[in-house]
């Protein structure tokens, strides 16, 4: 098992330099002249351009540049947003917890849903209800989610009145971040109705982010039912006398959970992705909405080395599950 | 002795059934990817004919039909069927053209990332020792970023627009070609077709292109309806953005995006361009579910 985790990190190293390569180059592939773009004005006095050129590196030759962001980048060094002067280290910091909960949120959402979804589509195969569901996992899978937020705020919101459109928390709450995850802050603090309402805020964004997930978990549940229902060691169970329940949970659902797990993993670039699009239909202050009002902004350290967090963050979510499918399978774990 | 009989060589039900012949019966047979393909050919109908399908000039503005709701309700006109935006401009000639863009984007990024994707891929698979890995390991760090994400971030470097979103999702879908020519490049190499093409001389050119590359075609071909279809969804999401192609051109993301303000009393503004990209991505996946099922029997139950 431990050469098993070393090899899976010998492959992590050079995917993070390959990463690092790429958001370097972010910066130097803005058509024009960085400093120009960065201060948003044409025609910068000379001696301020130069300065500014200095002062940011960019008068060096491009190895030296890589080098100088690596070396920052071994600090702890993430640069200062341009537009905050706050460091780009401690904004993601604070906006990444808002980010991670909506995240929990959808991806319980969709796996619980998922998982029954798929798991009585497989049983009842050929049926109506088998028919149903795969029809609706394709049209979730196929779903604009920025429009499908739009429609769920426009029904529930404005229609029905029952949630409220924007943000995590009333203002009228005042909430002391601990955790910075809403639900068990507002649990935390002695206000009254502060859990309900954070509840309310979040479970609007958190149906439309996890309906893709949703879709994805419900056919690959499906398929992977269907497949082990076949096996011998289930017809066993069933022969044995053991009750259907017990047949479908222990033996069946327990060995189609490892495909499943596989695209657990590959969910979550799909949820941060997501969660651009979601973070910005509901002003949910977390790192999706923050990297487009950075792009909006042309703040480019916040959209480079967030984009290098980001992609950090998924290296080592998928590394992490294939220690996991390595540990539930053995299989692939003695695979070179 | 008895003469052979040319009745079993000529009768048709015993010889094999042409592939194309058996594609075709497992394709009709699937109802949805029917149903999928009928509503994409009137798509493309449209987007075809679209000055003349559409009933008025998409950027023509009626100054005294602001938010005209569609023809069925109380307030409607019969001249705007699905009733007109914050501007009055008619919703549905929009939206005809709007489905122009949409395939011109989709079928652009297409040919760009499955022309190179399919490149890459057959020289990866034919070189296992240096260049391959190196193609692989690039292709591993773009799929370390989640592929909306990228696209953002291209976009954000080159500036909004039509060719550079298309560039975006191009380069965006380019990883999943890549790795789908060179995993079926590597078990058709293994074969003793290849094998004996080898020994009668061939080039490598032409045992890329003319041997291999045909045998290598089905998981592309689907692949190919998938990323289009999530390449309109990418532009849609792109163009929402504020990122994608510019208003006033009628984009259908661009399109709900100036669309957000008016959710409180202009429903149709907001569901209607929603509810066509909805349609058109779903009955391109449900044809690309029923090419998957023809193509390659051996996944019909994949997800």
């Amino acid at each position: 098992m431990l050469s098993f985790i070393a090899r899976r990190l010998g492959l992590l190293i050079p995917t993070f330099f390959g990463v690092t390569l790429l958001t370097f180059a972010l910066i130097r592939l803005i058509p024009g002249d960085p400093v120009e773009v960065m201060m948003g004005e044409r025609r910068v006095d000379p001696q301020m351009h130069a300065e500014a050129m200095h002062r940011l590196g960019l008068d060096k030759p491009l190895y030296a540049q890589y080098l100088d962001y690596i070396g920052a980048l071994s600090h702890g060094d993430l640069g200062q947003s341009l537009r905050s002067q706050e460091s780009v280290w401690r904004e993601f910091l604070a906006l990444f917890p808002a980010t991670l909960e909506l995240a929990f949120a959808a991806l319980i959402f969709a796996s619980v849903l998922g998982l029954g979804a798929g798991v009585v589509a497989a049983l009842r195969r050929g049926s109506a209800i088998d028919h149903g569901v795969m029809g609706l996992a394709l049209t979730g899978y196929s779903m604009p989610i920025f429009w499908w937020g739009l429609v769920l705020i426009m029904f529930f919101s404005v229609y029905l009145g029952w949630t409220p459109v924007s943000d995590r928390l009333d203002l009228l709450f005042d909430v002391p971040p601990v955790t910075g995850f809403m639900l068990i802050d507002t649990l935390l603090s002695d206000e009254d109705g502060a859990f309900l309402d954070a509840l309310r805020h979040l479970i609007l964004p958190a149906i439309v982010l996890g309906t893709i997930p949703l879709a994805v978990i419900a056919r690959m549940t499906r398929s992977a039912m269907l497949e082990v229902l076949r096996e011998d060691y289930v017809r066993t169970a069933r022969a044995k006398g053991l009750s259907p329940t017990r047949v479908v949970v222990v033996h069946a659902l327990r060995n189609a959970l490892i495909p499943v797990l596989t695209v657990f993993g590959l969910q979550v670039g799909a949820l941060l992705a997501g969660a651009v699009l979601t973070e910005t239909i509901f002003s949910w202050p977390g790192i999706g909405k923050w990297l487009i009002e950075a792009i909006g902004a042309r703040d480019y350290p916040v959209v480079q080395n967030g984009i290098l967090l980001i992609a950090c963050l998924v290296i080592l979510v998928n590394f992490v599950v294939d220690i996991l499918y390595g540990l539930v399978n053995p299989r692939i774990r003695h695979q070179r | 002795m008895a003469e052979p009989t040319p009745l079993a060589a000529t009768d048709p039900s015993l010889l094999y059934p042409s592939p194309f012949r058996e594609f075709c019966k497992a394709f009709a047979s699937n109802r949805g990817a029917l149903g999928g393909l009928a509503f994409l050919l009137l798509i493309v109908f449209c987007a075809l004919f679209a000055p003349w399908v559409a009933p008025h000039d998409p950027s023509e503005q009626y100054r005294d039909f602001l938010l005209t709701p569609p023809a069925w309700l109380d307030a409607g006109q019969a001249q705007f069927l699905l009733g007109t935006d914050e501007l009055g401009r008619d919703l549905l000639s929009r939206l005809i053209h709007g489905a122009r863009l949409s395939l011109l984007i989709g079928l652009a990024s297409v040919a760009m990332s499955l022309i190179p994707g399919v490149l890459l891929g057959l020289l990866a698979g034919f070189s296992p020792r240096l260049l391959g890995p190196s193609i692989m390991r690039l292709m591993d760090i773009m799929l370390a970023l989640p592929s909306l994400l990228l696209a953002v971030a291209i976009v954000a470097i080159l500036g909004p627009g039509l060719i550079n979103t298309v560039i975006a999702i191009a380069i965006v879908s380019l990883p999943a070609y890549v790795r789908l020519t060179r995993a079926s490049v590597m078990v058709e190499v293994q074969r003793d077709y290849v094998t004996a093409a080898r020994l009668a001389g061939a080039g490598l050119p032409r045992l890329m292109f003319v041997t291999v590359l045909p045998n290598c075609m089905a998981p592309l071909i689907v692949q190919a309806t998938l990323s289009f279809s999530s390449a309109i969804l990418d532009a849609a999401a792109l163009g929402f953005l504020g990122l994608g192609v510019q208003p006033p051109t009628p984009e259908w993301g661009t399109m709900l995006a100036s669309a957000r303000d008016y959710i409180e009393r202009a429903w149709w503004v907001v569901s209607l361009p929603g509810l066509t990209i909805l349609l058109s991505v779903l009955a391109i996946n449900l044809m690309g579910d029923g090419l998957r099922d023809a193509l390659d029997p051996k996944l019909k139950n994949a997800a």
